[in-house]
């Protein structure tokens, strides 16, 4: 008889830590509350938070922590490539690749002849900028479900970006202006941009250089990048401006001539989200995994039991549950759903969705 | 129909109503009969099919998706037509998308035959979310796209180089798909006829007058009426038909059956619509629970009854009486009255006057509430559509005014999207601001991007897109009239609220109490 899972790996309560505690390990997942050892799956301000005392991360999510955070980042930073097994207490941990942005990992645990995958956020589509999902069969999968209702299906991003192409065609003497989060989105909107022909500046809001600078400086090349700063209103006619979702509505964006005022993200999917941010160009391009994802992943990991950290849990474990699969919600707290911070200078304002 | 959904999806998310009215005309331009003329129908509430109603919509959706993750999912996005569109299971197959034709055709032949819901299922297999979309909002006939009829006849007037009052005159006499009027629009074709039908003919409308310009008319020349607060209506009876139209044109005889019901005659008449109580007229308040519905209840007719007060006859019969000055047209519509006796109708009566003194005397001492103020009409003046510069002046009542504190700010839309906006304001009840109104037009572009920064630099809460911000900003808000409303926490509601004042000086203390509103209230 297999021990419980709960025994050795169960959420944390926030005044502990919060995340997932490893007992055995002695290490948390993803803690939103400073802690001992952290591993952290990816550099969303949802997910890596600063202040713990040693962190365990790929490299790459460690160099965004380090470039958002500075000495705060941790004191001790561990970083570990994709694949690499370390022994941790009475644990072995491996990093495998997630999908969702640059340097994102699932976490895969093993303890006395169990293993545990934690998925952090992922998704199962091609992205330019990052390494793919890797499926790694387990006992355990812990997922999120951030799409997960069966009204989010994502198109294929190429055809967003293009639509976003027809627009600037269409309108010669308008700027379009997207919404993206500073890390992830924008930097693999720029690449599908690049490889849809657009060999243009893109004009960037000052929120989002510095990432566009660690990505190249990782290996992920962007072309030319321009700050949308100290320019004649004309100087954006016909041209491509990024800027975090929050600025899109605000001041900020008084300096665009006339701009249409575009989105991307998987929440664009319904009309009125789109509609109630005042977004004219909706497009449909998420970092998360949709419905048709989650439940192949789900399928494709062969788990036995499941758990959902985030989201919109009931329908994920309700599909679950009819697949023969023990399916829980842990409803953790501390994610950031939907990315909607107000203000465009926070540095983590809106990484999710 | 991909390029329908494209144009639907269009009109959605363009803000501006230039940017709509230029999607609309560029649908014109482009695309041929008689696809555009169904979109246009679609767009005007012209569309009706009897065997696709929102029920055979969901009981196909259930027949293919979980109930338990369509509940969740209708939950999560709130409109039947968009769930359906983004849960619909893909069928990638080899079948063609419908056109807009394919399925307006095939609707309207097969009636309330049992092989619709069929039907309907092939295409919504056939097409993708977008298309879905357009499809179950054109079937179930509520398009909902920021886009009333009237600027849709409006885009389509622009675009053929008419007047929407031409469009409107012969609009009642078309059918979908409209071959015939893009003909005219397109100067192919001659203009539709529209006599003998109960058409709506374009309503003649008045100019504001300011108190200072009066001096310079001529007061013999003029004939005044009181300005009733109720909504202005035409009532067209001909060819044994009758149908009650708004300002705008839009058929609202289904909402006011009691007054399309006692037409027993044949004529066209401008009128207003009020609730009438026992011969006296009802706050506008009362005539607001009979607007924007299908269908009153029997509760509703018996305790809001209305009836029209005419103002103007446009035809006697056959008779297209227009041409005709004022005081013909008036002395021909008093003829009308003494003859038919309309049930359910009463004359709005001249108002004899002296001089402009004397007459201003009058407005100022009009204590009824349902007269807004005055109108003046050139006793030679032939009755034309639209708003002709001269004619007809309507002379309100001077505004009320309170002085309100600003309570919330919201971002607007557009261009103004950046900018807080629309305010919500109160007056002091005990130590508390109660929200009495809201407003978002009264100021200039500076004065607005200076409360803008008021706002930003005052904001106590933030709630999505707006702002709640500490006491300290004072408005003088003109309003035309205030009412009871149980459904306002203030129990008062305001009519037309408009910023008149920014009062920077004034401390938010000494903004006025709601009692004060209380006492404006009409009965």
């Amino acid at each position: 008889m297999q021990t419980a899972f709960e025994s050795w790996i169960h959420p944390a309560p926030p005044s502990e830590g919060g995340g997932l505690r490893v007992v055995p390990g002695g290490f948390h997942i993803d803690p939103i509350r400073p802690v001992d050892r952290a591993v952290i799956t990816h550099g969303h301000a949802d997910h890596a938070r600063p202040g713990n005392a040693s962190v365990l991360a790929t490299p790459e999510t460690l160099a965004i922590m380090r470039e958002r955070y500075g000495a705060a980042a941790g004191a001790t930073l561990q970083p570990s490539p994709y694949g690499e097994t370390l022994r941790i207490g009475d644990v072995t941990v491996r990093l495998v690749p997630a999908g969702h942005v640059l340097g994102s990992a699932q976490v895969v645990i093993e303890h006395r002849g169990q293993r545990v995958v934690v998925s952090g956020d992922y998704k199962r589509r091609a992205d330019p900028t990052c390494a793919p999902f890797e499926v790694v069969p387990c006992d355990l999968f812990v997922s999120e479900a951030t799409f997960g209702l069966p009204v989010f299906r994502h198109p294929p991003a190429d055809r967003e970006v293009a639509r976003l192409l027809d627009s600037v065609r269409l309108f010669p003497d308008r700027a379009q202006l997207v919404g993206v989060y500073a890390l992830g989105k924008c930097q693999r909107v720029i690449r599908l941009l690049r490889e849809a022909g657009w060999d243009a500046p893109i004009f960037l809001h000052g929120a989002l250089g510095g990432l566009c600078g660690l990505y190249e400086r990782l290996g992920v090349p962007l072309g030319p990048l321009v700050p949308a700063t100290g320019l004649p209103r004309d100087a954006f006619k016909g041209q491509i401006v990024l800027a975090p979702p929050s600025a899109t509505a605000d001041r900020w964006a008084r300096r665009l001539p006339d701009p249409v005022v575009g989105a991307a993200s998987g929440w664009m999917r319904v009309r009125q989200r789109a509609r109630q941010r005042g977004v004219e160009l909706p497009m449909i391009v998420s970092d998360h995994a949709d419905w048709d994802e989650l439940i192949d992943t789900v399928r494709d990991v062969g788990c036995g039991t499941l758990w959902v950290t985030h989201g919109r849990e009931e329908a994920l474990c309700h599909v679950a549950a009819g697949m023969g699969i023990e399916a829980r919600a842990l409803a953790l707290v501390g994610f950031d759903e939907e990315g909607q911070g107000e203000t465009a200078d926070d540095p983590g304002a809106g990484d999710a969705a | 129909m991909n390029r329908f959904a494209r144009l639907i999806d269009g009109l959605v998310f363009t803000p501006s109503r230039n940017g709509k009215v230029r999607l609309l005309q560029d649908w014109f331009a482009t695309v041929p009969d008689p696809d555009r003329g169904w979109a246009l129908a679609a767009l005007t509430d012209g569309l009706s099919f009897a065997g696709a109603k929102p029920g055979v919509i969901r009981t196909l959706v259930l027949d293919r998706v979980d109930p338990v993750l369509f509940g969740w999912s209708y939950d999560y996005v709130g409109d039947l037509a968009e769930t359906v569109s983004l849960i619909w299971p893909a069928r990638p197959g080899p079948n063609a998308p419908p056109t807009l034709s394919d399925v307006v055709d095939a609707l309207r032949a097969a009636g309330r035959s049992p092989r619709v819901p069929a039907m309907i299922a092939g295409w919504l297999d056939a097409l993708e979310p977008s298309g879905r979309y357009a499809l179950i909002k054109l079937i179930t006939g509520a398009m909902r796209v920021g886009m009333s009829a009237r600027l849709t006849k409006t885009a389509l007037a622009e675009w053929g180089g008419r007047s929407v009052d031409e469009v409107e005159e012969v609009w009642h006499a078309l059918e979908p798909p409209y071959a015939d009027l893009f003909a005219w629009l397109e100067g192919r074709g001659p203009r539709p006829a529209a006599d003998g039908r109960a058409g709506f003919r374009p309503p003649m409308l008045a100019h504001p007058l300011e108190d200072a310009d009066i001096a310079a008319l001529d007061p013999t020349a003029y004939r005044a009426e009181w300005k009733w607060d109720g909504i202005r209506v035409q009532v067209a009876a001909a060819a044994g038909e009758a149908r009650l139209y708004s300002r705008t044109g839009d058929d609202i005889g289904g909402a006011f059956p009691e007054v399309v019901e006692r037409v027993a005659f044949e004529a066209v008449l401008d009128g207003e619509l009020l609730v009438v109580h026992d011969g006296r007229v009802a706050p506008f308040n009362d005539l607001q629970q009979r607007l924007n519905r299908k269908r009153p209840t029997a509760k509703q007719l018996r305790e809001f009854p209305a009836q029209v007060r005419l103002y103007d006859i446009l035809f006697d019969g056959a008779d297209d009486i227009r041409p005709l000055p004022f005081d013909a047209r008036r002395a021909r519509l008093e003829a009308w009255f003494d003859r038919v006796r309309p049930a359910g109708m009463d004359l709005s009566p001249l108002v004899p006057f002296a001089g402009w003194d004397a007459l201003a005397a009058l407005r100022a001492g009009a204590r009824d509430g349902a007269i807004e103020g005055l109108m003046l009409k050139r006793a030679d003046s032939a009755y034309v559509a639209g708003r002709p510069k001269g004619p007809w002046f309507k002379w309100k009542r001077g505004p009320l005014t309170v002085d309100c504190v600003l309570m919330y700010a919201q971002r607007g839309h557009g261009k103004r999207s950046s900018f807080y906006s629309d305010y919500t304001f109160g007056t002091w009840r005990g130590d508390e601001l109660v929200p009495v109104g809201k407003a978002y037009f009264g100021f200039t572009d500076e004065e607005l991007a200076r409360i803008d920064r008021w706002v930003r630099n005052n904001t106590t809460n933030r709630f999505g897109p707006v702002r709640e911000v500490s006491p300290g900003l004072v408005f003088e808000v003109a309003f035309d009239s205030v009412h009871r409303s149980p459904r306002h926490k203030s129990g008062v509601a305001m009519r037309f609220p408009r910023i008149g004042r920014i009062r920077w000086d004034k401390p938010a203390g000494e903004a006025d109490r709601l009692e004060t509103l209380e006492r404006m209230i009409v009965a």
